[in-house]
């Protein structure tokens, strides 16, 4: 179910989802996936959620790149490495004009003016032109470019599938505001990378209702606007612990309680939770077990029903699994070698 | 954002149960006029702000709920085909009280206020300014200052009217909850601001007002913008002028208004570290600003187990069970258990430990349902989950 698809000559993966859908834990171990066999790496975030360093439990990022994990060595010598950058938005204008303008002092007037509070909160669409900006001279940046680190792929960690037409389109975003001038350039500029076979647009999803549907809008709504769409990545997905027939059986309430109790008893359950013999602890137990089942039964068929449809969507796809135990820096391990085994990230 | 944040908690505390939050007392107080549904993206405001507003209105009180961008299987459970700036019955409410339902036109509601506060002539001219139009539908403030706005709107009207006794509010889907506290700020302290003053200082006489400056940043500001922005601002806030202090006065009013003791607060997370921060951060933030939070509910979580049976038992026995090797159903049973186990012991964790550094803050934790919400009889489950009913057989 899922086609394969080779993303090797990729060089921008963004990564976007409905709230809570995972997406920058999607992210992470995406840019595990691909900085293992080698790469260099670089994971940016843009929402000031301080997220990555959270997630490799490094301290709070700057905005500097900054190395967060390293591979072993492979045959070679050489080791994979995902270095993450937190961009914000004052930060990439005082950057922005002074790498453009030479703006030392007038940067500082300018703050002093509320300007740099403006353009960076208020002038609708300058903040995200800013934000992708910078990640636009990262994925650009090469080996002319003296004395800085040049990466084999970049990883944005985006804003949510409700926005993310809107923060990538930012020549569209400007549109109404500004017709000529060098916001305008620079927009249009990275719009060039972003609608190239560079980039690609990776959407995490649920298998839920409002997930998938969100995810269905968020592809429309990214190719009206000419972007790439790249992967539907299904994260936390239940463990499939019973088989075809009995989830059948769960769902219409026909298991056998009987052998279920039996096998409870030969495997010790029984003794562990109340003494021999205790047959109202094992009913109650089975019943539970039974009820258990029974939800899971449902959720598994809406979660088939929703897996039709994220097939329908026609994209390559790939699925992470619901990690009981939460997502630690093991589990972001994990998840980048669930990644890399279905082909996204090799 | 990059603003220090001092936390704020006993310091000193043990993980602990939260004092319950009594759900239907809250909705049944007839001093409470406002309800504020607030939390991070994907936490299930939306729906836990219906379905309060649901069982509000069946509980007998005439209620409307503003949503802001409700799904659209939402609006349908509702039997709402389309939602929009205008409040709608929604039919198939039980009992006494009235059930209506609408979703927040940020747009709209912005070229609302324009025309109700200027003349028709400079109404006009605002609205076709094309920095008025970015302005209105793209800011990422402009939406939590609508709502604010909205609610104030239907709380006027209602106060006037009857029309309503409980105004429902849900807000909208931030990157973080507390934006919607801080962009209605924002924007007013722009619109009302220094950078305003810079823009029209030319037109309003003697340049002396600003330093020598003033040259280095409009020259910036048009290297950077072009010259065709900076002038299509100058006429935008040229026009607007008279509004500002409008705009400020009326940030300030919403914000008593929510400060006041007939509104409540009710933070909304699920049982994840992210939410759950995302949620900690908000409560002492209502805290400090003197904003009357009611409670917090956890939505999403693992349902909960009776049996005395550890994740342990349950992995140790599914494996003893495959090992004999018979297929067995119980073995998959028992894993679907040790895994149940594991992730209610992880979110009661979470959840205690919210509840040490916020020991005075009431909570209630709703179970995730196997299946979404299609309709009233789905929204009333969970109104009753939320009320502490039923364990959702």
């Amino acid at each position: 179910m899922s086609p394969s698809k080779d993303w090797s000559g990729v060089d921008l993966h963004v990564v976007t989802g409905k709230g809570g859908t995972g997406k920058s834990t999607v992210a992470a171990a995406l840019a595990l996936a691909l900085a293992s066999s080698g790469r260099r790496v670089l994971l940016c975030e843009v929402e000031g959620r301080q997220g990555i360093a959270r997630m490799f439990d490094v301290d709070p990022l700057p905005y500097a790149e900054t190395r967060v994990a390293r591979g072993l060595p492979d045959a070679g010598g050489g080791a994979g490495t995902v270095h993450a950058l937190h961009v914000d938005p004052e930060s990439a204008l005082l950057e922005y004009l002074s790498m453009y303008y030479k703006l030392g002092r007038a940067g500082k007037a300018l703050d002093r003016f509320g300007v740099i509070e403006f353009a960076t909160t208020i002038a609708p669409g300058v903040r995200d032109v800013l934000l992708t900006g910078k990640v636009y001279e990262a994925v650009q940046r090469n080996s002319r470019s003296k004395g800085a680190t040049t990466y084999d792929a970049v990883v944005l960690d985006a804003p949510p599938t409700g926005r993310i037409t809107q923060f990538l389109n930012v020549n569209g975003e400007l549109a109404g505001l500004a017709r000529v001038g060098p916001v305008k350039n620079q927009a249009d500029t990275v719009m060039t990378l972003f609608r190239s076979s560079r980039t690609v647009v990776h959407l995490v999803t649920l298998l839920e209702e409002m997930p998938v549907q969100e995810t269905a809008d968020g592809i429309a709504e990214l190719e009206a606007a000419d972007l790439p769409v790249g992967a539907v990545v299904v994260n936390l997905v239940r463990s499939r612990d019973l088989d075809d027939e009995a989830l059948d059986a769960a769902a219409r309430g026909a298991l056998d309680t009987e052998e279920i109790a039996d096998d409870l008893v030969r495997a010790g359950v029984l003794g562990e939770t109340g003494g021999t013999g205790d047959r109202e602890d094992l009913d109650a137990l089975v019943e539970e077990l039974v009820e258990e089942g029974r939800e899971h039964a449902e959720r598994r068929d809406l979660e088939e029903a929703q897996r039709a449809l994220v097939a329908d969507l026609g994209r390559p796809t790939y699925e992470l699994p619901l990690l009981a135990a939460g997502v630690d820096l093991g589990g972001l391990y994990e998840l980048a070698a669930c990644l890399k085994e279905q082909g996204l990230g090799r | 954002m990059s603003e220090r944040r001092t936390r704020v908690g006993p310091l000193a505390a043990l993980p602990t149960d939260s004092p319950a939050l009594d759900v239907d007392a809250l909705l049944d107080d007839p001093s409470i006029g406002i309800l504020v549904c607030c939390g991070s993206g994907g936490v299930g405001k939306t729906t836990t702000s219906a379905a309060l507003a649901l069982r509000a209105a069946e509980r007998g009180r005439k209620v409307v709920v503003l949503t802001i961008d409700p799904a659209r299987r939402l609006a349908q459970a509702m039997g709402v085909e389309k939602l929009d700036n205008t409040p709608r019955p929604v039919p198939e409410v039980a009992g006494e009280g009235s059930l209506d339902a609408m979703m927040l036109d940020m747009k709209r509601t912005f070229d609302e206020v324009v025309t109700s506060q200027a003349t028709p002539e400079k109404a006009r001219q605002i609205l076709e300014n094309p920095f008025y139009v970015a302005l209105s539908s793209s800011f990422a403030g402009t939406q939590e200052y609508m709502a604010m706005e909205k609610l104030g709107q239907i709380h006027r009207q209602a106060e006037a009217d009857g029309s309503y006794d409980l105004v429902v509010v849900d807000t909208p889907p931030s990157r973080s909850a507390l934006d919607f506290l801080d962009a209605p700020e924002r924007l007013s302290s722009f619109l009302d601001g220094r950078f305003i003053r810079l823009l029209t200082a030319p037109a309003r006489g003697p340049a002396r007002l600003m330093s020598a400056g003033l040259g280095v940043v409009t020259g910036a500001l048009t290297k950077i913008l072009g010259a065709q922005v900076l002038r299509d601002m100058q006429v935008f806030v040229a026009a607007f002028d008279t509004l500002f202090g409008g705009f400020r006065a009326r940030a300030e009013k919403t914000f008593a208004l929510l400060q006041d003791d007939r509104t409540a607060f009710l933070v909304v997370a699920a049982p994840e570290e992210d939410a759950l921060r995302e949620a900690a951060y908000f409560v002492e933030r209502l805290e400090e600003d003197e904003m009357p939070l009611a409670g917090l509910v956890v939505n999403r979580a693992s349902p909960p187990t009776s049996t005395t049976l550890s994740t342990e038992e349950a992995t140790a026995a599914a494996d003893r069970l495959r090992r004999s090797g018979r297929r067995s159903v119980t073995a998959g049973l028992l894993r679907l258990h040790a895994d149940r186990l594991a992730m209610a012991a992880r979110e009661r964790h979470l959840v205690a430990r919210f509840a040490a550094a916020h020991p005075a803050v009431p909570a209630v934790v709703v179970r995730a349902l196997p299946t979404d919400v299609h309709d009233l009889e789905g929204l009333r489950r969970i109104g009753d989950l939320l009320a502490g009913e039923g364990e959702g057989c």
